[in-house]
């Protein structure tokens, strides 16, 4: 998510491959230096969705089809 | 005689022509630099709206059917706190602490936490998502961002977001009329919905 734009693609490909894999990684560590939340929606055991953060690559699980970045939390108003 | 004159005319014209050549050249610059074709660098009155229209999918395909039809209907969302280790039930002196709670997320306006039971109306959280990179003049994310990004921070890992939050009584920013008329809107909401499906269900079976 970025500020004035909205949704934007940052990259996709498949991590089982490996040039795809590490370009994933880049990106993902690339978005997280610039002071970006990570976060992949899932669904809840009870059948409701939920957000699972995450903040290496490591952690995102094998079968989530993407990784949503948005700006980190600040206190307003 | 004849041949004097041309002479000294023709070195008039020549000096002319080395003190004028250079401001021709400089008004033909000009002339030519206000007619070139200017790639478009002005304010773009679709982009919000295309942006918006992105972030509703967006939302769409993060949350549930229901909190999408009431983000869609009410224009807010309600996520459950996860941080209740109380007793099922609550609405009592006695339950009060520890009982079942939850939150309002509007767009752009702070998160409302609320006892579900008693509508009592526990604070306000003032959360931003400011562009770092850009800390001055930071634009805004889309409504439907703000929200699924509020959205995601609570279900993923609400302790982190409320600790950044600024927390406030009720009233400071959302009137506190409005939020209690919001939640009726809501249980108003969920009844309506329930029939609905309570309907759907019996015509299925008949």
């Amino acid at each position: 998510m970025k500020p004035g734009h909205g949704e934007v693609l940052l990259t996709e490909g498949d991590p089982e491959l490996r040039e795809d894999e590490e370009r994933l990684v880049l990106a993902f560590r690339e978005q997280l230096e610039q002071g970006m939340w990570a976060a992949v929606p899932e669904h809840a055991p009870n059948g409701r969705r939920q957000a699972r953060m995450v903040k290496e690559f490591s952690e995102i699980p094998t079968d989530a089809e993407r990784v949503i970045f948005f700006p980190r939390a600040a206190g307003g108003c | 005689m004849l041949l004097a004159l041309s002479a000294t005319a023709i070195v008039i014209v020549a000096l002319m022509w080395e003190v004028c050549m250079p401001r021709i050249e400089e008004e033909l610059e000009k002339r030519r630099a206000r007619r070139a074709y200017v790639e478009g660098v002005g304010f773009d009155p679709g982009r919000e709206r295309r942006a918006e229209q992105r972030a509703r999918q967006l939302l769409k395909s993060c949350v549930n059917d229901e909190e999408w039809a009431m983000y869609r209907d009410l224009g807010f969302v309600r996520v459950w706190g996860r941080n209740a280790d109380g007793p099922e039930q609550g609405g009592t002196d006695r339950t009060l602490e520890g009982a079942p709670y939850a939150y309002l997320v509007y767009p752009h306006k702070p998160i409302i936490s609320y006892l579900p039971q008693t509508r009592q109306l526990l604070s306000e959280y003032c959360v931003e998502f400011p562009d770092e990179t850009r800390p001055y003049g930071s634009a805004r994310l889309p409504d439907s961002d703000d929200v699924l990004a509020k959205w995601m921070a609570l279900t993923g890992d609400e302790r982190r977001l409320i600790a950044s939050a600024n927390m406030h009584l009720p009233g400071r920013q959302v009137d506190p009329k409005q939020a209690r008329r919001d939640l009726w809107r809501l249980s108003e909401w969920e009844r309506a919905r329930l029939a609905r499906e309570r309907r759907s269900a019996s015509g299925a079976q008949a």
